[in-house]
């Protein structure tokens, strides 16, 4: 009873938030929404008794993907407006596929029967004294092994992508030049003098070290053919 | 657990990773092109895995090796290795000199060498998408140039959207059967009683899905402004290696799973088959750019070659095998000869600047004439034969129309071919290209001398073309 109960307040608030995303006018109150959004889902996993799956929706999407999310909305000045000038131009064309396409499913779906003998393979069989993330483990690492790793593979051909489409050596960043750091001597920067017991900084006539004048290091490659000049 | 099946695939990954290492490790000298003879050195290795392992099935049934997917693994190593040699030169020219470039092709490798022994939806589906995503990156590889960054954005999108047709074909294939792998299709689908509509939706969605990574026709839209925009090297590598793996993908996906089912997707072949050849030969008459030229030769090729697949019999697999070997060679060469199209260090692309090579370059010439005269279905070089045999495969299954709308195709065809050859021997001279370098010139003549004497001793490729197609209806 208090399941079924606690099943529907869960739903709805996740059915209001998802719709929320989509028209919310701000996108940071999108973004928020999508966190509740992902907190109710997580809810409804544990209910299913999907412990495993609810706390990794949580840590993952909202720890990570969410708050991603809002900084790339916060930091981007993406014109959300701009984006949705279509939509009222789009909406009966879209209407009309949507209509077609879930005709068709429908059609489709109505020659749904279920096999008494397709069952046993459709769910996987689950043995009352293993906890669903011992299971979930034996699935990922052991029986999928293989569609783990290749898995990895692809996400580490997307690392090398970001990098190998965005990544610049920027001609103004400061590199530290150990060559010059080591042929600094105190001299260059320090200069002893014997102060008279009681008289005041300025009336040696000295307010500060010397300083250098400050030239910001271009370290690259375009600037290598003059050395000589600094 | 036979975990040895996939020895060639960990050990290409491996190999990968250490390059990738490498590269990064090394500064002082630009490493691209030590980079690059490892990636060719990588792939040596794993063909020789590929060659030497053990068959079976493995992976608790996620993975396979048997001779159909050795053929396949072996034919994209080759493709690859092609690849890398023919951007050692671009790629000094372009100022493309990355060592992320061969770990790129390296790994969009690794993901085809999947494809080619998946025997489930999802191991198919995982390595359709390491073998695209490194693609993408691929075609977007000159960043700096708008052509290049705009074909691998719409490479990317487009392909985005065939991955979420082929998901959404194997959701429901998984929904209306209960299984993914393809023994326990076959054996679910052996049933007739069992075959409802929302599963034949799922077929024609995965078919939708495969037909646009192979470029076939309603899918083709991308293929034209990818192949064009992307670097050179990186068109020569989509239009071999991936468009064999997904070829096989294709045929193995139809012929193992949904074997039973050859009347549900044999009209839907032959319609896409019959269309990629009708556009393959009317829409590549305008072009003036040589690697839109090529695009649309590519969708017409894969026309041909899944007359093969619409056959539905070990010998129309054996055409189809045989066809992907020559067309592999044919491309590759065509590239070669593209990419040493040079002037002042200037890389030219337009058909008309080819004008007079005849005479500034016999011998460049004479490897092109070969593989237009071989593309076009000539007698005595490898694009004929790739063609007869499928053209009598779809005769044997008494599928006349489709050979007599092949043959009718490859003569309008014929006509952009030569015309490249008349305007090589008869039009007037221009200035000579720049100096060949030894990768181009060895390349070229590695597959022209293969697409030439292919016809003197096709036997061994015949045999274990055939020995590959009889695997999937065995």
């Amino acid at each position: 009873m208090i399941a079924a109960v606690a099943f529907y307040v869960f739903a709805l608030i996740l059915l209001a938030s998802a719709v929320m995303v989509v028209s919310a006018r701000n996108p940071v109150h999108s973004v928020l929404f999508l966190i509740l959004a992902f907190f109710n889902a997580a809810a409804l996993f544990l209910l299913a008794g999907a412990e495993f799956l609810a706390m990794i929706l949580v840590i993952v999407y909202v720890g990570a993907v969410a708050v991603l999310f809002l900084f790339v909305v916060m930091m981007l000045d993406v014109n959300f407006a701009e984006l949705r000038s279509g939509f009222q131009r789009y909406t009966p064309i879209g209407l009309a596929i949507g209509f077609v396409l879930a005709a068709e499913l429908f059609i489709v779906f109505g020659g749904w029967k279920i096999a008494p003998d397709e069952m046993s393979l459709r769910f996987a069989p689950t043995a009352a004294n293993v906890n669903n993330t011992a299971q979930l483990g034996k699935l990922i690492y052991t029986d999928y092994i293989f569609l783990f790793q290749t898995a990895g593979l692809v996400l580490l051909v997307a690392m090398i992508g970001a990098i190998v489409l965005t990544l610049r050596d920027r001609q103004t960043s400061r590199h530290q030049n150990i060559a010059r750091q080591i042929a600094r001597i105190p001299a260059d920067t320090l200069e002893m003098v014997s102060v008279r017991s009681g008289a005041g900084m300025t009336e040696i006539g000295i307010r500060r070290p010397k300083v250098e004048a400050a030239v910001p290091e271009v370290e690259h490659a375009t600037t290598d053919h003059d050395h000589g000049a600094h | 657990m036979n975990w040895t099946l996939a020895l060639p695939e960990i050990v290409l990954a491996v190999l990968g990773m250490a390059i990738l290492m490498f590269g990064v490790l090394q500064k002082r000298h630009n490493p691209f092109h030590l980079a690059s003879m490892l990636t060719v050195g990588a792939f040596l290795v794993a063909g020789m895995l590929v060659i030497a392992g053990p068959e079976g099935l493995g992976y608790h049934g996620q993975f396979t090796s048997d001779p159909f997917s050795r053929f396949v693994q072996v034919l994209v190593l080759v493709a690859s290795s092609l690849t890398v040699i023919a951007s050692l030169d671009y790629n000094d020219h372009a100022n493309l000199r990355r060592f992320e470039f061969p770990v790129l092709i390296l790994f969009a490798t690794v993901g085809m060498l999947v494809m080619a022994g998946a025997s489930n939806l999802m191991t198919l589906y995982v390595g359709l998408e390491l073998q695209s995503l490194s693609i993408y990156v691929l075609a977007a590889f000159a960043r700096d140039e708008l052509r290049s960054t705009e074909a691998g954005l719409k490479y990317f999108v487009l392909g985005s959207l065939a991955s979420g047709l082929l998901l959404y074909g194997i959701s429901l294939v998984y929904g209306f059967s209960g299984t993914m792998e393809f023994d326990k299709l076959a054996m679910t689908l052996a049933d007739p009683t069992k075959v409802s509509a929302g599963l034949i939706v799922g077929i024609v969605f995965i078919v939708a899905g495969l037909a646009f990574k192979v470029s076939a026709v309603p899918f083709h839209m991308w293929t034209p402004d990818v192949y064009e925009g992307a670097p050179t090297p990186v068109t020569l590598l989509m239009g071999t290696a991936p468009k064999v793996a997904a070829m096989a993908l294709l045929v193995r996906a139809m012929a193992t799973p949904f074997g039973h089912l050859l009347g549900q997707w044999q009209q839907l072949i032959v319609l896409v088959s019959i269309a990629s050849m009708l556009l393959g030969a009317l829409a590549a008459i305008g072009q003036k750019n040589i690697k839109r030229l090529m695009a649309y030769s590519s969708i017409g090729h894969m026309g041909y070659v899944l007359i093969g697949l619409a056959a539905g019999t070990p010998n129309g697999i054996r055409g189809v095998l045989i066809y992907l070997v020559t067309y592999v060679f044919m491309n590759a060469g065509t590239f070669a000869c593209i990419i040493a199209m040079r002037r002042r260090g200037r890389s030219l692309e337009r058909i008309s600047d080819l004008g007079g090579l005849g005479k500034t370059d016999p011998m460049l010439a004479m490897w092109l004439t070969v593989f237009m005269f071989s593309m076009a279905g000539i007698p005595p070089f490898a694009g004929f034969w790739g063609k007869y045999f499928i053209f009598t495969a779809a005769v044997q299954s008494g599928m006349w129309a489709l050979a007599v709308i092949g043959v009718l195709t490859s003569v309008i065809g014929a006509f952009y071919y030569i015309r490249i050859i008349k305007v090589m021997y008869f039009d007037t001279a221009e200035a000579a290209f720049d100096p060949r370098s030894a990768s181009l010139s060895t390349l070229a003549a590695v597959s022209g001398l293969f697409t030439t004497l292919f016809f003197v001793f096709p036997a061994p490729l015949v045999g274990a073309a055939e020995a590959a197609a009889k695997v999937l209806f065995g």
